[in-house]
């Protein structure tokens, strides 16, 4: 089981690599997709099936489906321009990020690391109750507000999406 | 069990790519998609702790990132195409009308 989190780890890697590297976007694009794939086989072994669900529903088919019609509209033949450039102030701003990397990382590899109290559902109480069932439970009661909030986001996002995007008549 | 640290290392890869793609690329989509990226990294770091800490409001949390990222990736791409309308490129460094 723990070697499977290894491997879908190390491809979720290689192919975020290739968002970086990959100079035509659309191959970045179908890079990104894997990466979304493997996240979602990980979030299964890490007992969210729901997530891992939505993750390539949501994920991997609707945004990247969007993503790759707007890339495939917009296609330019010259992509060199966009490839991958380094001078002074990227170099910089590249070491910055590698140093703050290194930081959060050895914070993260600390074996004295603490959390609080553990909370009021352990794995077993998940699989008895059903994690759709409880995440259901979660959205009306606890988070109700916030679920209505964010359908009114969602309304002004889609309404902000067709005017935006509409070419105006003159 | 997978280690949380484990889980928290390779959330820590993936939103550092996800920045160095940010910086580095010049292709406002590819920015964008990296922007997705570091979203996503975030939502493994939710997963890990949730797991961990026998708690399901990170995964409730989960809930709202994508809805955000859903509704963020929509109107960033009719922004997108409305500016490759009137600019004629994808190149972000071209995208300065909003700079003094």
């Amino acid at each position: 089981m723990i070697v499977f989190f290894y491997l879908f780890a190390l491809v979720s890697l290689i192919t975020a690599l290739g968002v970086l590297v990959f100079k035509n976007p659309i191959h970045s694009a179908l890079c990104l997709v894997g990466t979304f794939f493997c996240l979602g086989a990980i979030y299964v072994m890490l007992n969210a099936e729901f997530v891992a669900v939505i993750q390539v529903l949501v994920y991997a088919g609707a945004i990247m489906v969007l993503f790759l019609f707007v890339l495939m509209l917009l296609s330019t033949k010259d992509n060199d321009q966009y490839a991958l450039k380094l001078n002074v102030p990227r170099g910089l701003a590249v070491a910055i990020t590698g140093l703050l990397m290194i930081q959060v990382l050895t914070a993260f590899m600390d074996p004295t690391i603490r959390f609080g109290a553990p909370g009021d559902y352990p794995v077993e109480r998940i699989q008895e109750i059903g994690s759709i069932t409880l995440i259901g439970q979660l959205l009306f009661t606890e988070f109700v507000l916030p679920f209505e909030v964010i359908s009114i986001l969602l309304l002004v996002a889609v309404i902000g999406a067709v005017i935006i995007a509409k070419r105006r008549v003159p | 069990m997978i280690p949380i640290s484990h889980v928290l290392v390779l959330s820590a890869m993936l939103f550092g790519i996800g920045v160095l793609g940010v910086m580095l690329r010049r292709n406002v989509i590819v920015v964008f998609m990296s922007i997705e990226l570091m979203l996503n990294a975030v939502n493994l770091s939710f997963v890990g702790f949730a797991r961990t800490m026998d708690d399901m409001t990170g995964v409730v949390f989960i809930f709202f990132i994508i809805v955000v990222a859903a509704a963020e990736a929509v109107v960033g791409l009719s922004i997108i195409l409305s500016i490759y309308r009137t600019r004629k490129t994808l190149n972000i460094d071209e995208f300065n009308l909003l700079k003094w």
